[in-house]
């Protein structure tokens, strides 16, 4: 039997040090297209920042869960996907959200619980959603979005469409039972869905191998026969090509995938988390491995982006999400005669 | 006994900790209960003292916590599970629903199932929906399982300590408001509460106010308020079990007063105010001088924080209600 420890390394396998995706991924794209993955990110992390700030200063109340460190994963993710897919996500989902499409303004007028919000206001930070932009809703509850996902790509199937379905879920997601359900169905019915682990390490206060009798969580595919990898979730274009490759087969060969992409999150679970759990000297060396900066790097060192083109894109991500504020705060509150509405179809909800 | 001022919070974990201490069957696991203590701390520091093997970590698997919990309390043992929120509760609904209540049922009263599941419920605390629903309603119609809920640390302590010692299983729900918003002489002893008996929290003639968790304290502000602008006298009972309900309590204080009104932050439609209602209608009818009022949250899943003070009961809706009933 493994022990704990032997259970720690292997749940860490990806962690700092690790090679990074080859070359000839950053041949095969324009130098705008990377760099608008650059200032996507740079997007996620200023509006990700943001969002805390403005919690705290009780702007925003519920729970508030950021995608700080996580980058990387969200903008390969989106990036992997064509425009027209759909994708579900638990309440992590703030970044997943922008990439799709949803103005920073909207989701952080969301967050503000205001009525121009995705979501007018009714679903807050763990709840926005899209049908527009094919952003079928962050979840808060656990695991709630995979087999809503499932049945996205059934009817898709059923229909005979070209789209296919991403679902992204937390490492601690895959030890409930909708998990399995999901992916015993996607595969039984053969559906065209790409399951992604953001394996941050934790969930919650619990690490993997304290929650998961199998720390290498891509080999839990193997239960249902299903294709699965892991990748350096801090290497947006490792997360790009494992996405892209895994979208394609779902649409061409309607076979399901799960991907599972290992990073860290820079804060606790949640803006109000103490993050008592976690020691000190992994958080700081997981936080020497910026996913941002990781990519920065990579763009200098192929000569596509100089210094001065990274501050300009940095403040205009900035700039971006000071108007998403300032949306914000100008929106109005939806009132109290608005209870019922939605809870039913039809005039006033009811 | 020695008594200390404790909030709801130390009085739990004071309970739990008397639990462990007492007793080698009990075990209580849960999502990050061990060295975090729970999303409340509620059982702070209880790992350190009792170890692992008594108080230990589970996946994130709430139908796999009830359930297992379960198998344990039918073998012998006696487990508190937590879940961390009552919202989530319905992901071990089946468990708790379809095993734990009918156990004893079923087996024609050879198994039994001494279980405890705690969870955390209720609003006015800024958290959205599935983190500030009220669900006691909703296990009205599960018989088999009782449904506790205490409004001060006292009471608290001592219908956990029941609630242990219980034969059935117990779904203890623990009012999020109430945690920390006060703190109560509590004795350091072990002591129960017996459940299925509520409390006259504060004896009256002209109206009965039935509450339960943090509407007690808004049934006794409206009552105070009543006092000084109608002049009538209020009798506040709190249910403290809300399921089985105690007839006895509910029916000799209508017989009493003639009147009543029923206050709980949970939806109004088939909930406790919908059962205590029908109740005094079965029972008491021709005591009755008006029709009985519900004060309740709306039918309507829980609202975003900038409409959830409009949606709780407060004491100005209660005193409203009391008016009515007051009415010749
Ligand atoms: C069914 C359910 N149980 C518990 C929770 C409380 N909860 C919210 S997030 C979380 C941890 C999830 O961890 P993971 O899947 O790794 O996702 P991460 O937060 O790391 O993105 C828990 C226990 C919940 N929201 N839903
Ligand atoms: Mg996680």
């Amino acid at each position: 039997m493994e022990t704990r420890q032997q259970r720690k390394a292997a749940a860490q396998g990806a962690g700092p040090g690790d090679p990074r995706s080859p070359a000839s991924l950053l041949e095969g794209t324009d130098r705008e297209t990377l760099l608008n993955y650059y200032y996507q990110m740079v997007l996620i992390r200023y509006f990700e920042e943001k969002a805390g700030e403005m919690y705290t200063r009780a702007r925003i109340g519920g729970y508030c869960h950021l995608n700080l460190g996580e980058e990387a994963t969200v903008v390969g993710f989106c990036a992997g996907l064509e425009a027209d897919d759909y994708v579900y996500t638990n309440y992590r989902e703030h970044g997943y959200a922008i990439c799709r499409g949803i103005s920073p303004a909207v989701v952080m007028a969301e967050l503000f619980g205001k009525k121009t919000g995705c979501s007018r206001g009714r679903g807050g930070s763990m709840h926005l959603f899209d049908l527009k932009r094919r952003f079928m809703g962050g979840y808060g509850i656990v695991g709630g979005q995979l087999p809503l996902a499932v049945g996205a790509a059934f009817a898709l199937a059923y229909r005979g469409a070209r789209e296919i379905v991403a679902c992204q879920m937390g490492d601690g997601t895959t030890n409930g039972g909708p998990f399995h359900e999901s992916l015993n169905l996607a595969k039984l019915y053969r559906l065209p869905v790409v399951f992604l682990i953001v394996n941050n390490q934790y969930g919650m206060g619990t690490r993997v191998d304290q929650g998961s009798a199998v720390p290498d969580l891509y080999r839990k595919a193997c239960a249902y026969d299903m294709r699965s990898e892991r990748v350096d979730g801090t290497d947006l274009l490792a997360v790009l090509e494992a996405v892209r490759t895994a979208a394609r087969i779902a649409r061409e060969e309607r076979e399901p995938s799960l991907i599972e992409a290992v990073s860290y999150r820079f804060r606790g679970h949640s803006v109000v988390d103490p993050d008592r759990y976690r020691p000190e000297d992994e958080v700081r060396r997981w936080r020497e491995r910026d996913p941002i900066l990781l990519y920065a790097t990579r763009l200098k060192e192929a000569g596509l982006m100089d210094e001065a083109t990274r501050q300009e894109l940095e403040t205009r991500a900035q700039q971006e999400v000071e108007e998403a504020v300032r949306f914000a705060e100008e929106s109005e509150f939806p009132s109290v005669e608005e209870l019922y509405d939605f809870v039913y179809a039809g005039e006033g909800g009811r | 006994m020695a008594l200390r001022p404790m909030t709801m919070i130390e009085a739990l974990n004071n309970a739990l900790a008397l639990e462990l201490e007492r007793d080698e069957r009990v075990v209580l696991l849960g999502q990050d209960i061990g060295l975090n203590g729970g999303v409340f701390r509620v059982t702070d520091q209880l790992q350190r003292r009792f170890g692992e093997r008594r108080v230990f970590d589970t996946p994130l698997a709430e139908s796999a916590i009830i359930g297992t919990s379960v198998g344990m309390a039918v073998y012998g043992l006696r487990p508190i599970a937590e879940i961390q929120f009552a919202g989530f509760l319905f992901l071990g609904m089946s468990q708790l629903v379809t095993q734990a209540a009918r156990m004893r049922f079923r087996s024609g009263g050879a198994f039994s199932c001494p279980l405890v599941v705690r969870s955390p419920y209720g609003g006015g605390v800024r958290t959205p929906e599935l983190h500030s629903d009220s669900l006691e309603g909703v296990f009205l119609q599960t018989p088999g399982l009782k449904v506790v809920i205490p409004s001060n640390p006292y009471d608290a302590k001592g219908l956990l300590a029941a609630a242990v010692a219980d034969p059935d299983p117990v779904l203890f729900l623990e009012n999020i408001k109430l945690y920390r918003s006060f703190r109560q002489e509590t004795p350091e002893e072990y002591y129960t509460v017996p459940l299925g008996k509520a409390k006259t929290v504060q004896a009256g003639d002209d109206v009965s106010v039935f509450a339960y968790g943090a509407m007690v304290p808004v049934a006794l502000e409206a009552a105070r308020q009543a006092q000084q602008e109608l002049g009538i006298s209020v009798e506040v009972i709190d249910l403290r079990t809300v399921w089985p309900l105690d007839e006895e309590a509910i029916v000799s204080s209508v017989e009493k007063t003639g009147r009543a009104v029923v206050v709980h932050e949970a939806p109004r439609a088939g909930g406790i105010g919908a059962e205590v209602t029908a109740l005094i209608n079965e029972r008491c009818l021709y005591s009755l001088l008006k029709p009985v009022a519900r004060v309740t949250g709306y039918d309507t899943p829980y609202p975003v924080p900038g409409v959830e003070d409009y949606y709780l009961p407060t004491p100005a809706k209660v005193l409203a209600a009391l008016r009515q009933v007051m009415e010749p």
